[in-house]
């Protein structure tokens, strides 16, 4: 990746996971307004600041790996000066690739209207102080609700490592929900069998990649035209391949057999097949609208479908989907392509009451600019510019995205359902 | 000794057969082999396994390639203490190897193995001219600078044309087309039943790709994706069009549409034991039953060069007890189509059934809608030591995609050989 352009500014490279980093390498400066709910003593290396900093000569300390905030308790406007007076100080003194993550109560959940008021503030706070964050950092809202406290290890660990390098302004629900523990952090997907679909090439080699990695037995399914690739990807990564065209009539069922047959079951679902077939909207041809619509979206609710209906998923399970940002803020010349990843939305929220019913989740990932193959064959100007117009300042890596599918099937992540995860750098299109 | 267990077919790999000089031109049969290993490792999830054995073969082999199945495993994702060996039987090679891995597991010596071969007609050995290589041999035992000279003196400039593989029979002279036109005239196979089984067996292949029947027995290999032989459209106007190319007179009946043609290609199958693959949540597709390899005088006994397999089929079905037609599928390996046609006819003759098979009355016919119902390699194309994985592992699917039944293997080879085995739905 080519991050030097002249007369442009030169991206930050981000700090990536790698299981044998900690998870963090220097101080983490925690906070809290008065009322806070969530416990985050167990964090390595945090220092408790109580406001205001400069009281206690925290202000010119640092570089911090991360600042956390709990907000959880704040009540009305009066309050968020708490967070003001946290954050303002510290923020300066992120070490590169830093976090600033601030929790909150939902909006939805509080019946005050000042209460309300207050906590759907965070979320404009932390959107304006992702695009302000410099040198890799990142800003993200987690939401906890009442009950969700334990449950956000998971969430949290994302968020403070380089798993999380290219997900920024970002808000996320954690809702209460029996949540399994984790043994060992390392290998977090240990023993769970994860399917991912579209695994020959690109973002799906690397999400079976990354699952692997995280202790997951992949199975590996794409095309039969991709096979080659496919047992490239499944031989690296001690996984199984499985050709099959999900477009294909009997290809939920063929899956269902193979996934009962073979291992007696799934843990972890993504959905990550999709095509593109671009045209304006005039010169779209009924072909072009629908196969992507068979592959992206169709396949995707058959699959589910017979999934669930034969009971292959085991308890606990995950599906992921990816969607697209093209899905969120609409692109030029992809009616199809976003009319299916906004799809895929829809269909996440529409399952996830039933799927928390069996304690599973379903959620969706929504990638921005990612270097593939794909935006590699992109115009010059068209590729720089979709690489730039994201608070950092960059485009993102397969393993960006895979890192926070990860993260959806982990056992721990039990408490976010229903939810979009856009890995996109916080780009500027789209809310 | 432990009782004779069954071995088990777990499935197979294949890269889709390239006819020569096509996609595969520049592949080496070690290529190729360890590309379809590689996709049944994939497959099976076998990275690092140390399984019993590996048994594949080539027909067309170059001398380095001495040890050419081990070197495979060695580059392959398995374990590198998997012991593999060589077996060349013609075109019977690949069944054969099935054979041996699958007697090895029914006797208790091994728990799995894997069977295969592989074949280039691109990539084909050739030899230093004979009499070039008796002078060489003779200048590497030499004592001295003068003796040496005085043999390199005796080279001349013919003998730096080379020897280039025939598909001939070394005692007759003959190709195979040739022997294969003398018994297609002996049994009066027409020009028309044979270009009708050629367009059944395109018509039934691509029948079954299409249907993502081959989406778990083949992975694409260097940007071929099916069989490149395949024509799906091919009609018997179409083939009628053709030339005779085999046999001399004005009754030649043997196309290049309905003989196979030279290919490149690669095919291997797992085998284990039932409890092995219960233990890894591996189904079972079929069993392998018995198997029997025959062999005639086509030399000097009057016998048909690629006629073994109507010798072998009988003693195959006497030992069984079964009948001709206790079989569901019946895979015949379509060297040429008359060969498939006179075997068939061979079986439906009384005086051959009596004469030369010694049976009161003949074997019978067979429900021709059970003949090769996913093609044959008139049309996948006939990489020679690769065809018998091929045949295995599609009639095991074809069987437990029916769940029940019986199937029958006949493979004719070189030297008048002729492999047959019965499989059975697990």
């Amino acid at each position: 990746m080519k991050l030097r352009v002249p007369g442009l500014p030169a991206a930050t490279p981000l700090r990536r996971y790698s299981p044998d980093q900690p998870l963090v390498d220097r101080p983490v400066l925690t906070g809290s307004a008065p009322g806070a709910r969530i416990d985050l003593r167990w964090i390595p290396l945090a220092v408790t600041s109580h406001s205001p900093l400069a009281g206690e000569g925290l202000a010119g300390s640092g570089p911090w790996s991360a600042i956390i905030f709990d907000a959880t308790g704040i009540r009305d406007v009066a309050g968020l000066s708490e967070l003001h007076a946290f954050t303002a100080p510290a923020f300066r003194n992120l070490r590169p690739s830093g976090r600033l993550i601030v929790l909150g109560t939902p909006p939805e959940d509080c019946t005050d209207p000042p209460a309300a008021a207050a906590q759907r503030a965070l979320d404009g706070f932390i959107r304006s102080a992702g695009k302000e964050a410099r040198s890799g950092s990142t800003a993200n809202l987690i939401y906890v609700g009442a009950g969700a406290e334990s449950g956000l290890e998971s969430t949290l660990r994302f968020f403070l490592s380089g798993r999380s390098a290219y997900v920024s302004g970002q808000v996320v629900r954690v809702r209460p929900a029996k949540t399994p523990p984790t043994a060992d952090w390392t290998q977090p997907l240990k023993d769970r069998v994860a399917v991912v679909t579209g695994a020959a090439r690109g973002i799906g080699a690397a999400i079976a990649q990354t699952l692997a990695r995280d202790g997951a037995q992949v199975v590996g399914v794409d095309v039969p035209a991709a096979g080659s690739a496919l047992a490239e990807v499944a031989n690296t990564i001690g996984g199984t391949a499985f050709q099959v065209d999900i477009t294909a009539a009997d290809a939920p069922e063929r899956l269902a057999d193979y996934l009962e047959q073979r291992h007696g079951g799934a843990d972890v679902f993504v959905h990550n097949a999709g095509i593109t077939r671009d045209r304006s909207l005039v010169n779209l041809t009924a072909e072009n609208w629908s196969s992507v619509l068979a592959v992206n979206l169709e396949a995707q609710l058959r699959i589910n479908e017979t999934l669930l209906e034969r009971n292959v998923l085991h308890p606990n399970a995950r599906i992921i989907c990816i969607s697209s940002t093209s899905g969120i803020a609409g692109n030029r010349g992809q009616t199809n392509y976003a009319a299916s990843k906004a799809g895929i939305i829809g269909m996440v929220q529409a399952m996830a009451p039933a799927m928390a019913r069996r304690d599973m989740t379903i959620n969706a990932v929504a990638p921005g600019f990612i270097e593939t193959a794909m935006t590699r064959a992109m115009p010059f100007a068209t590729r720089e510019i979709g690489r730039r117009i994201n608070s950092l300042n960059q485009g993102g890596l397969p393993v960006d995205v895979a890192e926070t599918v990860a993260w959806l099937g982990q056992l721990g992540t039990a408490g976010v359902n229903g939810q979009v995860i856009r890995v996109c750098g916080q780009s500027i299109l789209g809310a | 000794m432990a009782d004779p267990r069954r071995a088990a077919i777990l499935g197979g790999n294949r890269i889709p057969f390239a006819r020569a000089n096509g996609p595969y031109a520049r592949a080496s049969n070690q290529d190729m082999l360890t590309a379809a290993l590689d996709g049944l490792v994939a497959r099976f999830g076998l990275q690092g396994t140390r399984l019993g054995e590996v048994a594949a073969g080539a027909v067309l082999k170059h001398s380095r390639d001495f040890n050419l199945t081990r070197e495979v495993v060695l580059g392959s994702r398995l374990s590198p203490s998997t012991p593999a060996y060589d077996v060349q039987q013609a075109c019977g090679t690949g069944l054969e190897t099935t054979i041996h891995v699958a007697n090895k597991i029914a006797l208790g010596q091994i728990e799995n193995g894997i069977a295969g071969g592989v074949d280039t007609a691109s990539d084909a050995p050739i030899a230093v001219n004979e009499d070039l290589r008796r002078v060489l041999l003779q200048v590497n035992r030499a004592k001295g600078v003068p003796q040496r000279l005085a043999l390199l003196r005796k080279l001349r400039p013919t003998q730096v044309i080379p020897e280039t593989p025939r598909n001939a029979e070394p005692r007759t002279g003959m190709s195979m087309g040739e022997h294969a036109a003398i018994t297609a005239r002996q049994w009066g196979i027409t020009r028309e039943e044979q270009d009708q089984l050629a367009v059944l067996s395109h018509r039934n292949l691509a029948a079954a790709w299409s249907r993502g029947f081959f989406d778990d027995l083949a992975t694409p290999y260097l940007g071929l994706q099916k069989d490149q032989n395949m024509r799906p459209d091919a009609t018997t106007e179409s083939l009628a069009r053709l030339k005779p190319v085999f046999g001399k007179d004005g009754t030649a009946t043997m196309t290049a549409g309905n003989s196979t043609p030279l290919s490149d290609g690669a095919a291997t199958v797992l085998l284990s034991t039932d409890a092995w693959a219960r233990e890894h949540h591996l189904p079972v597709l079929a069993h392998v039953i018995d198997a029997e390899t025959a062999a005639v005088d086509y030399v000097h006994g009057g016998e048909g060069l690629l006629m073994a397999p109507a010798y072998a089929v009988p003693r195959l079905l006497e030992r069984n007890r079964l009948s001709l037609q206790d079989f569901d599928f019946y895979e015949m390996h379509e060297a040429f189509a008359s060969t498939v046609l006179a075997t068939l006819k061979a079986w439906e003759d009384p005086a051959f059934s009596r004469d030369r098979l010694g049976l009161l009355k003949p074997l019978g016919s067979i429900d021709r809608s059970r003949l090769n119902v996913t093609g044959s390699s008139l049309a996948a194309g006939h990489p020679f030591a690769a065809t018998g994985g091929r045949v295995v592992a599609t009639l095991a699917k074809l069987l437990a995609e029916k769940g029940s039944g019986r199937g029958l293997i006949s493979i004719c080879a070189a030297g008048g050989q002729g492999v047959v085995a019965i499989l059975e739905a697990a």
